[in-house]
């Protein structure tokens, strides 16, 4: 599915700070059972943001009204555990186009940026300076520029520069996605769909 | 050039290397299920696209599926509309699809290797995680994202950027009543649930040689679990044996051509690897998790640890509270409520093995629910074929019916809130088994040592 063009994006952010979060916290496996893409947002961090009786769970972050904004930062190792791209669709379901930490598991990675996600990787010194810029005022702005590879906190105008493979962002601030390329590539697929296995 | 079995199985499948990108991987074969596929064949339907091999796709119902009464329509709506929205999908485009009932039916992990779909040095992707079982055989197999099973059922390819490689070593004997399970857990223990992130690993030395086809499968499965995209163990007797005869797998000449091709799926000498870990198989003791990741994890003679250093203090403390631990806790003798055989992990018949001879002759404790899923029908009917079923029967536990169960607990097998759970199974996240249920993973042998006592037992101490 081709998603909407990443250029720059300047917004404040919402905080997640804690390291390890897995795709069943982001969902949990029992929201898994639609058959289109549809309603997976309501369901972000189901268990983390609600009671078992359905009430909401104040003290965290996507619940308090003083976050908000098209980024969320985490802690290190997000997205690690299970293959669902559901992960990055409820993410996406809520309106965050870029995810930023320390360091994101590898499949979560290849799904952001297969749906117009974009991840962000820093340096733990760097995340930790965001942590302390959005406690310090949540309405912090940053600037995630893709062109240059440069996450900036806006008020100090520190920055640090983000890797993305060439490929990759030309796809990102086209909006194109894998599929489109590969359509192209249908007889060198079969050369090889037609070679012997052994 | 010296290569590793690794860049022999992917060199060999690269259609395209695109300068500053990724590679173009052609894919061999290709798993689906219920949960993963369904919007990959809305997405086929809205470029107007056929699937383009359907001879190389595989379709099983697995992970959403009831473990009781599966003759009965499914009850849950949603769960039903899934599975018959993946038959379906299907049939519409001449995929093979092995649904409930059916004899080949079971978990995708466990029914690839029991048909001879999984061979040595084919490319195999699924969108599911765990798709990493299948290096068992040398193969190179990982788990894909929903956009990614839409390419592969379009252009039998994908794009992956190439991950480094990892050498895990492991020589020397392993110790009595230590099981391929906890030699994963050991490993991940060591580094880390994230220690292999952005990797691909091989596992060699005599550990893994002396070790069985399912032990080998047991051990991939978990490469994810430190991040991992995948594990690989080179193909030897072992494996050839294992494939030999089942229905996928070649025949006559076509079986001395591919024993001719897989023995040569070795790394070469003096290759060079990223990352290379060295143990000693004797170092490693029956381990247990703790926490909340599978990497927080214990031999289970040991108490809980402080927090290392390289942990968040917070995050470290987040996962005690959530199981109700501290820092200092022995593991032994802590009260169970549940325990759990099954899963791609180890739901195969060696594990029903190894669960039914601890349990013989003695009695399931009564303080302890035991939820016992085979992998597959061949699995459960194996198990009642070699008189396992009976031993299970007269020590009071029953059998379920196969599919993935509690492991992610999407069917009605949930463990409740605050519940704990001995479980052979592959994560222990918050909420994986059911809302607020505990996890603790071990081997088979650990959750039949605890199944008896009711509470978390070394094997070691019962036999």
């Amino acid at each position: 599915m081709a998603y909407d063009k990443f250029k720059i994006l300047n917004s404040s952010a919402v905080p997640l700070n804690i390291d390890n979060v897995d795709t069943d916290q982001i969902i949990p496996a029992r929201f898994l059972k639609a058959t289109e893409r549809i309603g997976f947002g309501d369901n972000l961090f189901r268990d983390w943001r609600y009671k078992s009786d359905g009430s909401t769970i104040e003290s965290f972050p996507l619940n308090n009204k003083k976050y908000k904004g098209k980024i969320l930062v985490a802690g290190k190792n997000f997205g690690c555990g299970s293959s669902r791209e559901h992960a990055v669709w409820a993410i996406y379901d809520n309106g965050f186009r870029a995810v930023v930490s320390s360091f994101f598991a590898d499949i979560f990675k290849n799904n952001c940026l297969n749906i117009g996600v974009l991840p962000v990787q820093v340096t733990d010194s760097f995340l930790s300076k965001i942590f302390s810029q959005i406690e310090k005022d949540p309405d912090s702005i940053f600037e995630v520029n893709l062109e240059n590879q440069e996450f900036t906190i806006s008020e100090s105008g520190k920055k640090e520069k983000f890797k993305i493979s060439v490929y990759k962002k030309s796809n990102m601030s086209n909006g194109f996605d894998d599929i489109d390329y590969l359509l192209n590539k249908k007889k060198e697929i079969s050369k090889f769909a037609n070679k012997p296995n052994y | 050039m010296t290569k590793t079995l690794f860049d022999k199985v992917w060199d060999s499948h690269v259609i395209e290397k695109i300068n500053d990108g990724p590679d173009v991987l052609f894919i061999d074969k290709h798993f689906i299920h219920e949960v993963t596929s369904p919007v990959a064949f809305v997405g086929l339907k809205n470029r107007n696209l056929k699937v383009a091999y359907p001879e190389r796709t595989f379709a099983t119902a697995d992970h959403n599926t009831p473990t009781i009464n599966q003759h009965l329509p499914i009850k849950d709506r949603l769960s039903a509309l899934q599975v018959k929205t993946l038959e379906k999908n299907c049939n519409e485009h001449d995929i093979e699809f092995w649904g409930l009932g059916h004899k080949k039916n079971g978990i995708v992990h466990v029914i690839g290797p029991e048909n001879g779909i999984t061979q040595p040095g084919l490319t195999i992707v699924c969108g599911d995680s765990h798709t990493s079982t299948h290096g068992a055989f040398g193969a190179i197999a990982f788990g894909i994202g929903t956009s990614e099973v839409e390419m592969v059922l379009a252009c039998q390819s994908i794009m992956q950027q190439k991950p480094m490689k990892m050498r895990i070593n492991i020589d020397g004997k392993l110790n009595d009543h230590v099981t391929p399970k906890d030699v994963a857990i050991f490993i991940i223990s060591k580094l880390s649930s994230s220690g292999a992130t952005g990797y691909f690993v091989e596992y060699s030395g005599d550990v893994f040689e002396e070790m069985s086809m399912e032990g080998r499968m047991t051990v991939c499965n978990l490469s994810i679990e430190m991040g991992a995209r995948g594990g690989m163990i080179a193909p030897d007797k072992k494996t050839f044996e294992y494939i030999k005869g089942r229905e996928y797998a070649p025949k006559d000449k076509e079986w001395d051509k591919a024993i001719n091709y897989w023995s040569s799926l070795q790394t070469d000498k003096g290759a060079i690897f990223d990352k290379v870990y060295n143990f000693k198989g004797q170092e490693i003791e029956p381990m247990i998790t703790y926490g909340t990741n599978p990497g927080m994890a214990i031999p289970i003679s040991k108490s809980i640890p402080s927090s290392k250093e390289s942990d968040s203090k917070l995050s470290y403390q987040k996962a005690l509270d959530y199981m109700e631990f501290s820092e200092g806790d022995k593991m032994i003798g802590k009260k169970i409520d549940y325990v759990f055989l099954g899963s791609c992990t180890n739901g195969r018949i060696e594990d029903f093995r190894t669960f039914a001879s601890i349990i013989k002759g003695k009695r399931k404790a009564d303080n302890v629910d035991a939820w016992l899923v085979p992998g597959s029908h061949k699995v459960l009917k194996s198990i009642e074929d070699e008189g396992i079923l009976e031993t299970l029967t007269e020590s009071g536990f029953k059998l379920r019916e196969p599919g993935c169960s509690a492991c992610l607990a999407m069917n009605d097998d949930k463990i409740p809130k605050g519940k704990y759970a001995v479980s052979t199974t592959n994560r222990n996240f918050e909420g994986r088994q059911g809302p607020g249920a505990r996890t603790l993973l071990a081997s088979p042998l650990v959750a039949a040592a605890t199944a008896i006592t009711g509470q978390i037992t070394d094997p070691r101490d019962i036999i």
